[in-house]
């Protein structure tokens, strides 16, 4: 493996998980909760829930 | 509130990225890309990638999140409702049948690739009908057999084991979204991805402690397989490649899932208090993470180990994923184990992919037609099942998966991604959609993008499609200047046309029509809907 192999390697690699890792850590770690949304909770297709 | 019964809704934000990335992560990340990234020499392929990403896979990403979410607030949640909304003509809801046409036809054939690679985890993990030696040629006669890819009909054959795995992840899918929005395709992707990634880090910790298995050739040893993925070769020259930059610009842009009206009905169900900048960065970089940091380092390095760049040379998505690596795997330590792994992993990427599909078909059904949840499953699964045994039937060659993918899942993907980021940059207005995506944003896009979405993305978007039709329909050499149309060309008007290809267009056609038609009827639902609230003074 050449040195431009393992430069061009980490940079990719390098590049990709650190845009994962950080944007992961924003939602999950961010202000606000990872869990949270503010669309409707109740889940309502009329014909699987013993309407 | 624009219809009176609650509809679905994802529960968590989490949830909702986690769909979003398994819809876009599938096969092609861990055997499409690395095989181009080594073709083309990494070093240039990489750049034209991430450029790519850049300017079309995020932005355009972007533009149909926030879409999505606009047109979901007004009470839509399929593209045709949402094109109905957006553009304020008669004709607009008949633009977004690409939204529902795309994701039913690829599901049509990727649940027929979904259930090979089911096939293939069952039989390392619990059969040793991979364990065929140290020939590819094994191999690729048994993936023949087993897909039928020698004739016609091979369904009705005794061959056709394909046949249970098909029914089984066809039932599979049908179920998962029979339970809906959250408790189906949430909670599925809930635990499906993280289970992938956990499968692929162990699969990636087996290939990187490869080694040099046979000490007889030193020469193929892990280093150099990982050389022969990452060296770059000739930048400079390969720049200058415009098939490279075409390669490089279509994998971000099917990798990403954009353009296929799965972002756009997904996001629908987010309120405008809901993220989407830091929900559709984090959904695209978690596909790229599989794609480059799990698929980029396992497939070709473990594959050269094994087989060495001779081995490698010519395989195309296919040729190694179904016979390359089950060699691979086959002679590795323990190897039924870590292939069954790889091939699970490559199930759950599929299938959360193939839920994806079947979502924007029944959220038209739905609010277009006014069925029940049961009722639109009902029909889209007859439906699909027709498709789906149209392309099994027709499984020499693999014709007819092959056509519907080019005609389907390539060149109206390219039309789709097109209509979508020209309304967001110049119809909606980028000031005016920079506003709309930054409503209950987490992150702020970079100013920059504003240039990039209106003006970089189309134009992009559009040479990339020039020479998409260059290369691939009028099959124009660039060494020769000349035109030699592709067999996606002269098997529909050539001098010998094959029968399967012109079926195949034929049965998209119907496809379409048949769509417009419900559409024309929905219209007329909504509009109906609308005299209605008018009447009522409702708002």
């Amino acid at each position: 493996m050449s040195t431009g192999g393992w430069i061009t390697m980490i940079l990719s690699v390098g590049f990709v998980v650190t845009m994962f890792g950080w944007s992961m850590g924003k939602v999950l770690f961010g202000k606000e909760p990872s869990e949270k949304l503010h669309s409707l909770d109740s889940i309502d297709t009329r014909d699987t829930n013993g309407e | 509130m624009v219809n009176a019964i609650v509809k679905e809704a994802w529960t968590s934000r989490l949830g909702v990225i986690l769909a979003v990335a398994g819809s876009a992560v599938g096969l092609g990340n861990f055997l499409r890309f690395p095989g181009l990234a080594a073709k083309y020499g990494s070093g240039a392929f990489m750049i034209a990638y991430f450029t790519s990403l850049l300017v079309l896979g995020i932005s355009i990403c972007w533009a149909e999140w926030t879409l999505g979410r606009y047109a979901g607030q007004k009470g839509f949640h399929s593209s045709p409702g949402i094109f109905h909304t957006l553009i304020r003509h008669p004709m607009g809801k008949f633009i977004g049948v690409l939204g529902v046409i795309i994701p039913v036809v690829i599901y049509m054939y990727y649940v027929y690739i979904e259930a090979w690679v089911a096939g293939y985890a069952y039989y390392f993990l619990f059969t040793d009908k991979l364990s065929l030696g140290g020939d590819v040629a094994a191999y690729k006669e048994f993936w023949i057999k087993y897909i039928g890819a020698n004739e016609n009909g091979f369904l009705l054959s005794d061959g056709g084991q394909v046949i249970w795995f098909l029914l089984a992840v066809f039932v599979v899918n049908f179920i998962v979204i029979f339970r809906g929005l959250a408790r189906g395709i949430e909670f599925f992707c809930r635990w499906a991805m993280p289970a992938l990634i956990l499968l692929a880090l162990v699969v990636l910790v087996r290939v990187l402690t490869l080694g040099t298995p046979n000490p007889d050739l030193p020469e193929q040893s892990l280093i150099n397989g990982l050389g022969f993925m990452w060296n770059p070769g000739h930048v400079g020259d390969q720049l200058l490649n415009p098939e490279l930059w075409l390669a490089a610009a279509g994998q971000i842009f099917f990798s990403l899932s954009v353009g296929f009206g799965v972002i756009i009905t997904y996001a629908s169900y987010l309120t405008d208090k809901d993220d989407v900048v830091l929900s559709g960065l984090t959904a695209s970089s978690a596909n790229e993470f599989c794609e480059v940091a799990l698929g980029g380092m396992i497939t070709v390095p473990a594959a050269f180990v094994f087989l060495g760049a001779a081995g490698l040379a010519g395989q195309g998505t296919f040729g190694l994923g179904f016979q390359v690596l089950p060699l691979v795997f086959s002679q590795m330590p323990v190897g039924w184990l870590f292939g069954g792994m790889f091939f699970f992993l490559l199930f759950l990427a599929a299938i959360t992919s193939s839920l994806s599909m079947l979502q924007p078909g029944i959220a038209f059904m739905e609010e277009g037609l006014g069925l029940t949840r049961k009722q639109s499953v009902a029909l889209l699964g007859l439906l699909t099942s027709i498709g789906c045994l149209f392309v099994v039937y027709f499984s020499k060659d693999i014709k007819a998966l092959d056509t519907l993918d080019f005609w389907v899942g390539t060149v109206c993907i390219f039309i789709m991604a097109t209509v979508i980021i020209v309304y967001f940059g110049w119809v909606m207005g980028i000031e005016r959609g920079w506003r709309e995506a930054h409503k209950g944003a987490d992150i702020r896009i970079p100013g920059f993008f504003k240039i990039i979405m209106r003006y970089l993305s189309p134009l992009y978007l559009i040479t990339i499609f020039a020479l998409f039709v260059l290369f691939n329909v009028f099959g124009w050499n660039p060494q020769t200047g000349a035109f030699t149309p592709t067999s996606y060309v002269s098997d529909l008007v050539g001098e010998h046309p094959n029968d399967v290809a012109r079926m195949s267009v034929a049965l998209i056609v119907v496809i379409i029509v048949f769509f417009l038609m419900l559409i024309a009827q929905a219209g007329k639902r909504w509009d109906g809907q609308a005299a209605d609230r008018k009447k009522g003074g409702g708002s």
